[in-house]
């Protein structure tokens, strides 16, 4: 965990009309790592990483990608999008599309892979996702669960070099949240490094090597997971755990 | 949910409880009166409406100018040979009419300073062409056009007709095309952006297609309207269906001609609304049925 960071942000903040969405935030993704945001709805987890992906432009700070500043607006923006992957909430599969061609969309059109070499690649994945038999179905035809997968597939499918998970159990019904959350674990064993944002905390202190808690869009307390849920410092965060222990999610 | 659907799923044998049988029962003896109703409520509008046209003071003239059996037979060959004319001009317009329109409303839909000329100039002419009447376009182009006696311009009522429709029409699919672009989710613009796309690729991959699906209804829409229009043409001298009667009305002082026109131009435009309700049925199945998004 010595390497370079993957993922640096540096007093980055963002806002919406007059209100602050992100203040200040400073971060680091060591390669190999899974971190995990916490925090309330509307604390900014989103909002970072939508900015971590450029899908939002940030007001001040600065964002590096292996080492090279993404935030410079001399930088080739469809480039940088290249070499990280989303998996959004709400899965956004492109409905007019088969399973197959939502995979191969990416690698054929933006990186120019041979549609049967791109074909061959997305059934492998989905192989591995007990989801080939769904290749050729539309979208509208999956589970929420298998959709989601799907959408995890897709974002693979590039070899991104970073993934960010936007709460991706966050629409699913509750049975169908173990199938997603354990792909997220094999690509963890994997080594893919990734940033979750995530309601699901006995997950959260599963996986994540990196915790950090945000409360209206600062970084209120990061740790390990076993730091921020077995010793929070804040007063805040420990009453956020208590009311998601209250709730019933940890 | 019929009988045999339940009994091949069931294991069991399933009897249709006496309940059951009542029930359909009394839905079949509805079903049997509300069509009879509605039989007997046409055929009282329907005399009820002869009536009023055949004791008409003016009826035994109208039927004369009007409804000629003799002047029909002479119109009807003249008028299918004018409506040929219609065919073309309504293939050839429509297909210029939906290249042109798309490209309009891509125009719109372009972000970026670059790109604002194109953009105002593409709203100018929707605003300007929507607004303009067509049977002023049609005046001005086909009239206005030949009187400037312009080197290698066209004068032919056919090509500038054809010309004036499609300046007119492709305001109205520009704006289909561009409700139907905006109609597409901004979360599937940030899906294709994250996976690298550029905006054109989004667009292209991603936006347009959802886009056109969506506005088949209200293009094959605009597509019949074009098709009866294409009888304006014949304003300029052109001989289309239209002409074709308004020959034989000024020779005869019979409008019946323009009856069996009128006819003729419904009876073409009659599959293609079916087509249009077809499409649109089905489509709001399927989106019934996916139930997602």
């Amino acid at each position: 965990m010595s390497d370079a960071p993957v993922l640096r942000m540096e007093s980055v903040r963002k806002t919406f009309g007059g209100s602050v969405v992100l203040r200040d935030v400073d971060l680091e993704v060591a390669p190999h790592t899974v971190t995990a945001l916490i925090g309330a709805s509307g604390s900014g987890k989103s909002t970072l990483l939508r900015c971590a992906n450029l899908l939002e432009d940030i007001d001040d700070g600065a964002i590096w990608l292996d080492g090279e500043e993404i935030t410079d607006p001399r930088v080739d923006q469809d480039a940088v999008r290249r070499r990280i992957g989303v998996v959004f909430q709400a899965y956004n599969l492109f409905p007019h599309m088969t399973v197959l061609e939502n995979i191969t969309l990416a690698p054929r059109r933006v990186h120019g892979v041979p549609r049967a070499k791109a074909e061959a690649h997305a059934r492998e994945l989905l192989e591995r996702l007990g989801l080939v038999a769904k290749a050729d179905e539309y979208p509208d035809r999956l589970s929420g669960g298998q959709q989601q997968r799907v959408a995890i597939v897709r974002a693979l499918a590039v070899r991104p070099r970073l993934l960010l998970l936007d709460e991706v159990t966050a629409a699913l019904d509750p049975e169908l949240v173990g199938e997603v959350l354990g792909v997220v674990r094999d690509l963890k064993a994997d080594g893919m490094t990734m940033v979750l944002a995530t309601h699901e905390m006995g997950f959260a202190r599963e996986v994540a090597d990196q915790v950090c808690f945000l409360d209206g869009g600062v970084v209120l307390e990061r740790g390990t997971a076993e730091q921020v849920f077995g010793d929070p410092q804040q007063e805040r965060t420990r009453r956020f755990l208590r009311r998601i222990v209250e709730a019933g999610r940890l | 949910m019929t009988v045999t659907e339940e009994q091949s799923g069931a294991r069991d044998a399933y009897v249709p409880s006496p309940r059951r049988l009542e029930r359909e029962r009394y839905r079949r003896t509805r079903a049997r009166r509300a069509t009879a109703v509605a039989a007997l409520s046409t055929l009282v509008t329907g005399v009820v409406l002869y009536l009023v046209v055949v004791n008409a003071p003016g009826w035994p003239r109208t039927r004369e100018t009007f409804f000629d059996a003799h002047y029909a037979r002479e119109a009807f060959p003249k008028v299918l040979e004018g409506l040929w004319l219609n065919v073309r001009l309504l293939l050839v317009c429509g297909a210029a009419v939906l290249v042109l329109g798309m490209l309009i409303a891509i125009a719109r839909t372009l972000r970026g300073p670059v790109f604002f000329p194109l953009r105002a100039l593409a709203a100018a002419y929707t605003d300007f062409f929507r607004g303009l009447p067509l049977i002023i376009n049609l005046m001005i182009v086909v009239l206005g056009v030949p009187a400037l006696r312009l080197q290698g311009v066209t004068v032919d009522p056919v090509l500038l007709g054809g010309t004036a429709l499609t300046l007119t029409y492709s305001a109205y699919v520009a704006e289909v095309f561009r409700a139907g672009i905006e109609s597409v989710h901004p979360s599937q613009r940030a899906a294709a952006r994250s996976l690298g796309l550029t905006n054109r690729q989004a667009l292209r991959h991603v936006v347009l297609p959802q886009a056109v699906r969506r506005q088949v209804p209200p293009l094959l829409n605009d597509l019949v309207s074009l098709q009866k229009d294409t009888g304006l043409v014949s304003i300029g001298g052109a001989i289309d269906a239209v002409r074709a009667a308004d020959i034989i009305v000024g020779r005869s002082l019979n409008y019946t001609p323009y009856i069996v026109a009128g006819l003729v131009f419904v009876a073409l435009t009659i599959p293609m609304t079916r087509f249009t309700d077809w499409v649109t049925a089905r489509m709001d199945r399927r989106r019934a049925q996916g139930g997602a998004l």
